[in-house]
């Protein structure tokens, strides 16, 4: 048992050197675009729930990491909520709240959001895997994934006004432009 | 090695497709820096180096059903308040992992984490900005055999710091949602889960005189109710004999009660929460002290305060050897258009918690559990005796909390909070003042849009105590200017000091740059000695006078 799986570390480490010199490679290149990761995380009644069935028929989805304890990620949202009708009314756009709530703070996340009664879909993320797997380091941190799920731009931080260039970029996207 | 990553190199080249072809790689950067002067008026020492650096960078590779991932940390040397483990090595690569999952299997193979139920018996997780990392290295499946049940194994041994925790841990878990196993209920207004947890953990006894279990198991139970907009949780945790540093080599068992009932609907919602633990500090190594080598997680049962006098002077801490607690959290959101409410609304927060020890009694006196001389079979090994449901008259923490939210004129908002707090610093900061801190906050914070993309927000804060350090008081400005700029200046002055010399202004200026996921900031200015606190896990923070300069990227 133990030989086995020191023979399996060292296939590792072996993959690893191997994919790191290929990353030297220059002709390498990621020609499809960034999809959202497939990570079990939680609904509101803490049943499960696949990231890879967020979807929006080919309407752009907005996606935002936030928590309970944090200020600017609230600003954030309840600053967008004051206009969210009008933004679905005029691009179809879902926005999906991940609360990255730990155990100490999860309980509260359902009385806030109904609370503060928000549009948006919630989801939990209470060990932080979706957090992880899209590589967010804090809160606010918010993602625009377009219409054919490709994951276009994404933000860290948040300052009143914010809202602002991130609905341009819905807009365009709803339109069918590119927003590079 | 080298030679076989050459050859893979040629013969991924020489392949007509590519072995990265459809993947995908991305990752993030963090780095968190600090410049040490002297100060000797806050008790900021000299350090030898002049600075501190932490950084780290993960990098995750995907390709259909696979993933693999690895992160670099460095630690050159540590920021002051971070382990000085993390010194041991300057630069090193503590985590990586391979991973498969398609059709309801999941594998992984090297570093990861995971938490079972609530986690009060199992959480592998990590807080960067804490220091905190208990990742797995071994080897966890994860499987669904069939649409509602969930089932999971793991083995393996924790993160500790560069090296490995001594103890080996085993867990399985399994959780039925009856809404999705039974078609019946699948689209029923009532809710149910339930889920049981296994956990045993072996490490070597050593030579000790004790009779050591060198495997300590424990088992949890928990279920999930709800119908509209109400539910219920709870989870039973039991942890059979576990002597260890904690407790200090006592043969009692362990364990944990968490209940939790929310209501809410549009505008209004409550949740009370209750928990009681005795004896329930489990970890991979049981000679592992402070933070180190948890294999479960239990979080502080109080409000995650986010203003600076409220959060860093006298937080929450919880305590493993046991405690039992109540919370209750209200929001309610008084309708715009209303007398009350105002044109806009009006929203209040109301949050309250009371955390007490256990009534124990005694069974083996001081000096038998210091020489630890047991025979096996020895009641007086036990330690103590208690009830899991009994309240002590110690008192550890009470708060009180009320926040107000309304918005006054299109572009002007403005929040009123009032905090009291009964913290037993004796007991969680592990003084000897004999009697507990009183302290009222008042916090006023307002924010103005005077143009589209700039405004302006404040916070005046003020703590009263007749304790500890005596009166506080705060005030921050924070000017935006969107999408790119913040500017924030403050400053916290502790005039109640009744020391004349410790009545010191702490100011601070800093300047943040944002451009989409990247985010530069540069601060200079006194760092007020304090404790930061992340989900009941806390770590100090020491006095420090420089600057300060943290930078976030993810691509």
């Amino acid at each position: 048992m133990n030989i086995n799986i020191t023979n399996m570390y060292m296939k590792l480490k072996i993959a690893f050197v191997a994919i790191l010199c290929s990353l030297s490679l220059a002709n390498f290149a990621q020609e499809d675009g960034r999809k959202i990761p497939a990570v079990e995380i939680q609904n509101l009644d803490r049943s499960k729930f696949n990231t890879s069935d967020i979807t929006n028929d080919g309407n752009p989805i907005i996606i935002s990491f936030w928590a309970t304890w944090c200020s600017p990620c609230k600003r954030e949202l309840n600053a967008i909520a004051e206009d969210f009708e009008d933004w679905v009314d005029e691009t179809g756009v879902k926005l999906v709240a991940v609360s990255i709530d730990d155990e100490r703070n999860v309980q509260k996340v359902r009385p806030y959001v109904d609370g503060q009664a928000w549009e948006y879909d919630v989801y939990l993320d209470p060990n932080a895997d979706f957090k992880r797997a899209m590589n967010v380091n804090n809160v606010p941190h918010t993602f625009l994934v377009d219409g054919e799920g490709n994951i276009v731009w994404q933000h860290n931080s948040y300052s009143p006004g914010d809202e602002i260039e991130l609905y341009e970029m819905v807009e365009k996207l709803a339109n069918g432009e590119s927003i590079h | 090695m080298v030679a076989f990553a050459t050859f893979a190199f040629y013969g991924a080249h020489a392949q007509e497709q590519h072995l990265l072809d459809g993947a995908q790689i991305h990752g993030n950067f963090d780095l968190y820096a600090q410049t040490y002067q002297e100060d000797s008026i806050i008790g900021a020492k000299d350090i030898p180096e002049k600075s501190g650096v932490n950084a780290f960078t993960n990098l995750i590779v995907t390709k259909g059903p696979f993933t693999a991932g690895i992160r670099v940390e460095s630690y050159l040397p540590p920021v002051q308040g971070f382990d000085v483990r993390f010194g041991n090595q300057s630069v090193g690569v503590p985590y990586r992992f391979a991973q498969f999952s398609k059709d309801g299997l999941d594998i992984t193979a090297g570093n990861f984490y995971e938490q079972f139920g609530s986690g009060m018996i199992l959480r592998a997780y990590e807080e960067r900005s804490l220091g905190i990392d208990n990742a797995f290295d071994g080897l966890r499946v994860k499987y669904s055999p069939y649409q509602g049940i969930y089932l999971k194994g793991l083995i393996g041994k924790q993160r500790y710091y560069w090296t490995k925790g001594d103890g080996t841990v085993r867990g399985i878990d399994g959780e039925v949602s009856f809404n999705e196993l039974i078609s019946k209920f699948e689209a029923s207004k009532f809710r149910l889960t339930a889920g049981g947890s296994f956990v045993s953990k072996f490490q070597d006894a050593g030579v000790s005189s004790l009779d050591i279990p060198e495997n300590v198991a424990s088992f949890a139970g928990r279920m999930q109710m709800g119908y509209g907009g109400l539910s219920f949780t709870g989870e039973y945790v039991r942890k059979f004999n576990d002597p260890n540093g904690d407790n200090g080599f006592i043969y009692r068992d362990g364990q944990g009660l968490f209940l939790s009932a929310t209501y809410s609907q549009k505008g209004f919602g409550i949740n009370v929460s209750a928990k009681t633990i005795d004896n329930l500090g489990y970890r991979s190594d049981r000679n592992a002290l402070l933070n180190d080598l948890f294999i479960n997680y239990l979080p502080a049962l109080t409000r995650q305060h986010t203003y600076t006098l409220a959060s860093t002077l006298y937080p929450y801490a919880t305590q493993p050897n046991g405690e039992i607690g109540i919370q209750t959290d209200i929001i309610y959101k008084i309708k715009k258009g209303s007398a009350i409410g105002g044109k806009y609304g009006t929203t209040i927060q109301i949050n309250a918690a009371l955390i007490n020890g256990h009534d124990t009694n005694q069974i083996s006196s001081a000096t038998d559990l210091a020489q630890q001389v047991y025979l096996p079979n020895d009641p007086e090994r036990e330690g103590y005796t208690t009830s899991l449901l009994s309240i002590g008259d110690k008192k550890y923490y009470q708060d009180f909390n009320i926040e107000i939210d309304r918005k006054f004129l299109k572009k002007y908002k403005m929040k009123f909070t009032y905090i009291y707090q009964e913290y037993n610093i004796d007991l969680i900061q592990g003084t000897a003042t004999g009697h507990n801190v009183y302290a009222h906050i008042g916090v006023i914070e307002g924010l103005v849009k005077f143009t589209k993309k700039q405004s302006l927000r404040y916070e005046l804060q003020h703590m009263f105590t007749e304790q500890d350090q005596g009166d506080w008081a705060f005030a921050s400005l924070e000017y935006g200017y969107s999408p790119h700029w913040i500017v924030t200046v403050l400053n916290q002055y502790n005039y109640g000091n009744p020391v004349k010399k410790l009545q010191v202004h702490y100011p601070t200026v800093q300047v943040a740059y944002v451009h989409n996921a990247n985010r530069i900031a540069l601060s200079y200015g006194r760092q007020r000695a304090g404790i930061f606190c992340v989900g009941g896990v806390c770590r100090n923070v020491p006095a420090a006078n420089g600057f300060t300069l943290a930078i976030t990227s993810s691509f």
